[in-house]
């Protein structure tokens, strides 16, 4: 067990509710929000205070819901233990300074939902379906109207170009070239993605992602155990998480993303700055996802996004190799991208990428990016001679 | 005609569905913050408080961001041709996803001025949609 975890976390504020009837009158989010309200209350303490939340859900479904923009998110679901489940990791997550304060919460009503007849999924940990009643009607695809409006405004607020875009697709191609096992690997030209159909102006086919079959794991362990293992170990030498909305339509500025959080947060405990990063890994859902990333990891300024891509940077011999597999825009890209970031990431630093291998890569950084540009999670990785 | 994939009605936003029928556009108000909420909630993403009440809006706002969808999103049929997808700003201080209706899709941009508008759902409800209301904006 962990030698740090012993006391250095504590319960201050609690709340329950139930009833003799055996029936609440409040129900799902807001019963949610009333608990939560209470145990702050009893912890003296308020939601501003609160930077990360647990549940047995979609943790970022409940914190859109109480206007919460939390560092720390847990929605692992096991079942009715889940709960002693996210207090332990709340609680190591806070011994290693990754949050402050955390609420974990839950309701449910059956009894009530029963009688009145209303739809499970209003009240279920899922909470309300706010996509299908807000923005489906409108025709929104998902995902790609979220991405296509927050490539719109970035385009309205900074001139960004479809060309700039474009070059994003042609440098992930490039890599995929390399990358035997890539779905697709002839070469494109910025005048070839301009080409393909506009799926959701400006967004083109050849600025999405790839829809195909895919699988990945990793191993976790100790540094102690890592050293005895089979293959050079990868150190973690960083890590952030942060999330800021659900649905698009309540993403308060579409041109930044939460990465502009945990990007920082993650090489600030690395002890790193960007220009240490020697291979990055960072989810290219659609061309313009990878431009925000750039911006927000802080590879370039706010707004020069398009300006930083254009001479082919990222591609093979760029000064910022990035997404070296080829992507989610030409490698695979099955739906939850994330765990081939992170292959990617410790093959470049075991030296085993084979012919899309960077030379001397001692640092990479496998940046995720889920939902529509709701929540990131960013992870710096070393080699041995980076610790 | 498109054939809408209509919403669902959540519990919290039975009174903006109700005043729909009578093309009235309504917003949810926390009144300790006087702020407006948006989608409607029960509690306010503010304060947590639940001293929420409906206020009339005059549906005015401003385009944020727009997409012009030439592919048929779900509901749609192709022969319904293109549409724009839009996130509108309200004066109220919230933002919506929308359709900007009666003009051309490809002429809406971020900046543009907008009106609500109503389409008619198949139970009596409307959808708010909105208008062109100042192409000089």
């Amino acid at each position: 067990m962990g030698r740090s975890l012993r006391g250095a976390a504590a319960i201050v504020g609690v709340a329950d509710a139930a009833s003799p009837t055996g029936e609440l009158e409040t129900r799902g989010r807001a019963l949610e929000a009333a608990m939560i309200r209470e145990a702050l209350d009893d912890a003296g303490l308020t939601l501003d205070d609160v930077n990360g939340v647990c549940c047995s859900g979609i943790a970022t479904g409940i914190a859109e819901y109480l206007g919460l923009h939390p560092t720390y998110v847990d929605g692992t679901f096991v079942g009715g233990s889940s709960f002693e489940v996210h207090v332990e990791h709340a609680a190591a997550a806070i011994a290693t300074g990754l949050c402050d304060v955390v609420v974990g919460v839950y309701a449910s009503t059956p009894r009530g939902d029963r009688r009145l007849g209303a739809s499970p999924a209003s009240f279920g940990p899922m909470g309300p379906d706010v996509a299908a009643e807000w923005e489906t009607p409108y025709g929104a695809m998902m995902p790609m109207t979220s991405y296509a409006l927050a490539a719109n405004r970035h385009m309205a607020q900074y001139g960004t170009t479809s060309e700039q875009l474009a070059q994003i697709a042609v440098d992930a191609r490039r890599w995929a070239a390399m990358n035997p096992r890539a779905r697709y690997r002839d070469p494109i030209t910025v005048d070839d993605v301009l080409a393909s159909p506009v799926i959701a102006s400006p967004l083109h086919q050849l600025d999405c992602c790839l829809r195909t079959d895919g699988a990945g794991a990793y191993v976790l362990t100790s540094e102690e155990r890592a050293r005895d293992l089979a293959s050079p170990p990868v150190f973690v030498l960083g890590a952030a998480t942060a999330t800021d909305h659900w649905v698009i339509s309540q993403m308060p500025d579409l041109t930044v993303t939460p990465g502009a959080i945990s990007g920082p947060a993650a090489f600030a405990h690395a002890g790193i700055g960007t220009a240490d990063v020697d291979v990055l890994q960072a989810y290219d859902s659609f061309t313009i996802t990878e431009l925000l990333h750039l911006e927000d990891l802080g590879f370039c300024a706010k707004g020069e996004g398009g300006a930083f891509v254009e001479d082919g940077k990222l591609g093979p011999g760029g000064s910022l190799p990035t997404n070296t597999n080829g992507g989610g825009l030409s490698y695979t890209h099955p739906g939850q991208y994330g765990i081939f970031l992170l292959v990617e990431a410790v093959r470049q630093l075991r030296g085993s990428a084979g012919e899309r291998q960077v030379p001397g890569a001692e640092i990479a950084v496998a940046h995720g990016c889920g939902g529509v540009l709701s929540a990131t999670g960013t992870v710096v990785l070393g080699t041995e001679a980076t610790l | 005609m498109t054939a809408r994939r209509e919403p669902p009605v959540s519990v919290e936003a039975l009174p903006f569905w109700d005043a729909t029928r009578d093309q009235r556009f309504v917003l949810p108000w926390c009144i300790a913050c006087d702020a407006a909420i948006w989608y409607p909630r029960a509690t306010c993403p503010r304060c947590l408080g639940d001293a929420v009440e409906w206020r009339d809006d005059d549906g005015g706002g401003t385009v944020y961001a727009a997409s012009v969808h030439s592919k048929p999103g779900p509901g749609r049929d192709a022969d319904d041709g293109p549409y724009v997808v839009v996130l509108v700003d309200l004066d109220a201080g919230v933002r919506m996803m929308s359709n900007v209706v009666g003009c051309p899709p490809d002429g809406v941009a971020a900046g543009l001025r907008v009106a609500i508008d109503w389409e008619p759902l198949s139970d009596g409800r409307h959808l708010p949609v909105f208008r062109v209301l100042d192409r000089t904006a």
